[in-house]
């Protein structure tokens, strides 16, 4: 599954990241890296973006983004 | 002996609050060469000869952002003495990232950990011994909100740069971040590319070499057979690890982060736990109060400084400072030194009547900053583009761009200043150029007036003037991004939502006051200039004799040569021609200059000024006179803010080209399917054009996007 589908208040642990370039070295730069624990906090009021608990602190990251995070229910 | 000391560090880390803290009222602040970064340096205070300089707030030292690719190239090509590393002590994880890259760099690091206050409050405990040795850097503890410990670490930074340069500094070996086949690799670059870059940044070149870093292999130009061998070894490491280079550096040193965090640091809170920003986003950013809540602090901030206390403010400027108190004491003087008529004309009617409008605006923008400063500083504004981003995405802006349109309704140049907080060059140009749309306060009277005299039953025209200019924003949105300028998936959202901090007064002020001063300088140049002119032409003619009729001077000579320019869209008559054009230059104009035109003595007097401007327009000349004001460029204040915000002339072109074009087309089409609709014209050829230029304006909205390439280098470049 990826991240996206994960619901909320779910804890996750990242698999691998998907996709290339400047987006992805961005998600990882923030603390998305292989092995590490995610927890979607809330999904913004209009559906779109994503706000999750990541290294202590909070990122939003778009859905089309969420989409690139593999991952599996910790 | 003159020291460097950069000051790096993450967004929302507290490093503007230290840099005021050590620079206090020396602060220097500009752009960086070539791009709208700020860039701010400043004095330490008590050392004269040491130099602060504020790096913008990064990450990383990637190449893909902008603020990214300034900082790496000051601090490789410039080379401070040392680096100043503040990290946010309740986020040390994250912040440690870029710890570990600037400690490549090979210029000595301080790590001064911030916020530790609120650490001690939250009862975390840190090992800072430890995490010093690990690190091979000094930690110094500093609270830059409480002013504890800031100058102390600065003065450490000092001697360590001191130190350095006297050449007894010890030299510290760099921390083992790196592990197996990625370690060898990159002993392997080090080995070949030494001796082509300074020995102290051996270590950074090497990396990014491994990582296939574009501007590093462009500025380095390996021999083409070391290249290949070189990156033979690094797909080797790829094959092995089953990832990409830059993703295996980044994991590496994340996973060398936890290593050593987990050695040294015991958060009291246990993982994922509520904090108090949490708390407050429950109600914040809840489903269902997001909006509400968000649409009531818009609305407060907006009475605030523009209806209420900016807007008396701004009057009494207007009508009272400049209207009474400095046109009574100029004319005052201008009498007691016997003055020529001319001359008391030039100062009391062109100088102070013209620049004295421009800024009467300050008390409102200054309001308008101070809370956009309130709501960056404590963290609401990450929220406002958390709650917007999807409204704002459909037409290829961002949730940053609803500040500036909002800000827009007061004043389009703090509009287009704001676009600064957008860090995605595309997001930022398109909002620069779409934000002053919407009808700014200037535009506002020409609505309320122009609605007054020619359509008094209409409860509908304001209103619908302001739907128009959301709809052109969002309309010219949707076409914009199907162009090759704008093609392209939509930026990165990865965005921190920063923890709630109430904001330091000082802070907040300075970094008001910064954006301000432009706005004023600008008033005291370019308006000042503009008034002269306009004053001088209307005042004489060209024998440079003062007129008694106005049709007699250069200014009715310049109007008639223009005239055919509006005559299609009904503004034919060289008054309503010089209307245009000073509207042009500023938007408050374009009621007075009409009332001055027909001579109408006091223009204050409302109704006369009303009957006045009843006389010069048939109702649908009216109309397209409102639209081409509403949608031209703002004033000559906002296209110079929109030239030097673009900071590119080709962008500040097509910006300031665009505003104009449709502007007029509108008025355009208006005038003309008016006419012919409402008032009997003819449909000749003037109609055609206006259908042509609807279906035009069709065509570009409901064409299929443009091709791009995917998210590459090159579409990140600005």
């Amino acid at each position: 599954m990826t991240l996206k589908e994960v619901p909320i208040g779910g804890i996750c642990n990242v698999l691998r990241l998907n996709g290339s370039g400047a987006v992805k070295r961005r998600i990882m730069d923030m603390g998305i890296t292989k092995g590490v624990e995610i927890k979607v906090v809330k999904i913004a009021p209009l559906g779109d973006p994503l706000e999750v608990n990541v290294r202590g602190y909070d990122l939003s990251l778009r859905m089309d983004e969420a989409d690139k995070i593999d991952v599996e229910l910790a | 002996m003159e020291i460097k000391i950069a000051l790096a560090g993450n967004p929302n880390c507290g490093k503007t609050t230290l840099f005021n803290e050590l620079t206090g009222s020396t602060q220097y602040v500009g752009n960086w060469p070539g791009v709208t970064v700020e860039k701010k340096d400043g004095r330490l205070k008590g050392h004269k000869d040491v130099i602060i300089q504020d790096l913008p707030g990064i990450y990383s030292l990637s190449p893909y952002t902008l603020e990214e690719k300034v900082s790496r190239r000051y601090l490789v090509q410039d080379r401070p003495d040392v680096i100043l590393n503040i990290i946010d002590g309740t986020n040390i994880e994250r912040n440690l990232y870029l710890t570990t890259q600037l400690i490549e760099v090979g210029i000595p690091v301080v790590v001064a950990i911030n916020m530790m206050d609120l650490v001690r409050k939250n009862k975390d405990q840190i090992d800072f011994e430890k995490l010093s040795k690990e690190l091979g850097a000094p930690i110094y503890q500093i609270s830059a909100l409480k002013g504890e410990g800031c100058i102390e670490a600065a003065e450490a930074a000092m001697e360590v740069a001191l130190a350095h340069k006297r050449g007894h500094a010890e030299v510290e070996e760099h921390p083992h971040v790196f592990m197996g086949s990625v370690e060898h690799s990159l002993a392997h670059i080090e080995e070949s590319i030494a001796g082509m870059v300074p020995d102290e940044s051996l270590r950074w070149y090497a990396i990014k070499v491994f990582e296939r870093d574009k501007e590093i292999l462009d500025e380095l130009k390996l021999p083409a057979d070391l290249a290949k061998h070189l990156d033979e070894h690094v797909q080797d490491c790829e094959r092995e690890m089953d990832d990409d280079a830059e993703s295996i550096i980044t994991n590496q040193r994340y996973e060398y982060i936890t290593r050593i965090v987990d050695l040294s640091v015991v958060k009291n809170a246990p993982k994922h736990s509520l904090t108090l920003s949490d708390r407050i986003d429950q109600v914040v950013t809840n489903r269902i109060l997001a909006l509400p809540i968000f649409v009531a602090i818009m609305t407060l901030m907006y009475y605030i400084s523009v209806t209420t206390i900016g807007g008396w403010a701004t009057d009494w400027v207007n009508d009272v400072f400049f209207g009474e108190i400095v046109t009574d004491a100029a004319t005052g003087f201008m009498e007691s030194i016997a003055a020529p008529d001319w001359l008391s004309g030039l100062v009391v009617d062109g100088i102070i009547g013209g620049v004295g409008t421009v800024l009467g605006f300050v008390p409102q923008i200054l309001l308008i900053f101070f809370f956009m400063s309130l709501l960056e500083d404590s963290g609401y504004m990450a929220r406002v583009a958390f709650i917007m981003d999807r409204i704002f995405r459909r037409f290829g802006l961002s949730g940053k761009s609803f500040i500036p349109i909002l800000i827009g309704t007061g004043c389009g140049v703090p509009a287009v200043m704001a676009a600064r907080t957008i860090e995605s060059p595309r997001d930022r140009r398109m909002t620069i150029m779409l934000s002053t749309f919407i009808p700014c306060s200037a535009k506002t009277v020409i609505i309320g007036m122009i609605t007054a005299i020619f359509f008094p039953d209409s409860v509908f025209m304001a209103p619908a003037m302001y739907f128009l200019g959301i709809a052109v924003i969002v309309l010219s949105g949707i076409a914009f991004k199907k162009t090759s300028f704008f093609a392209g998936e939509p930026a990165p959202f990865v965005m921190e939502l920063p923890a709630y901090h109430i904001p330091a007064l000082k802070g907040v002020l300075i970094h008001m006051w910064e954006r301000a001063r432009g706005f004023i300088i600008k008033a005291g140049t370019i308006i000042f200039t503009v008034c002269v002119i306009i004053w001088f032409l209307q005042t004489f003619n060209f024998s440079l004799e003062v007129v008694e009729d106005v049709e007699n001077s250069m200014l009715a000579y310049f109007g008639n040569m223009f005239a055919w320019i509006f005559a299609p869209i009904g503004l034919g008559d060289w008054k309503n021609t010089v209307a245009v054009i000073s509207a042009f230059m500023a938007k408050e104009q374009a009621i007075g200059t009409l009332a001055v035109l027909q001579g109408v003595a006091d223009p204050d007097n409302d109704v006369a000024v009303m009957a006045g401007i009843s006389a010069m327009f048939t109702p649908i000349a009216a109309f397209s006179y409102m639209i081409l004001n509403l949608f031209d460029p703002p004033c000559l204040v906002a296209m110079a803010t929109i030239y030097r915000e673009m900071d590119s002339k080709k962008w500040a072109y097509l910006a300031i080209g665009y505003q104009i074009f449709l502007g007029y087309a509108m008025a355009f089409v208006c005038y003309n399917l008016g006419s012919w609709a409402f008032y009997g014209a003819a449909f000749g050829i003037t109609q055609i054009i206006s259908c042509v230029l609807i279906a035009l304006a069709l065509y570009f909205i409901c064409r299929p996007a443009a091709p791009y390439e995917k998210e590459t280098l090159a579409s990140h470049q600005a």
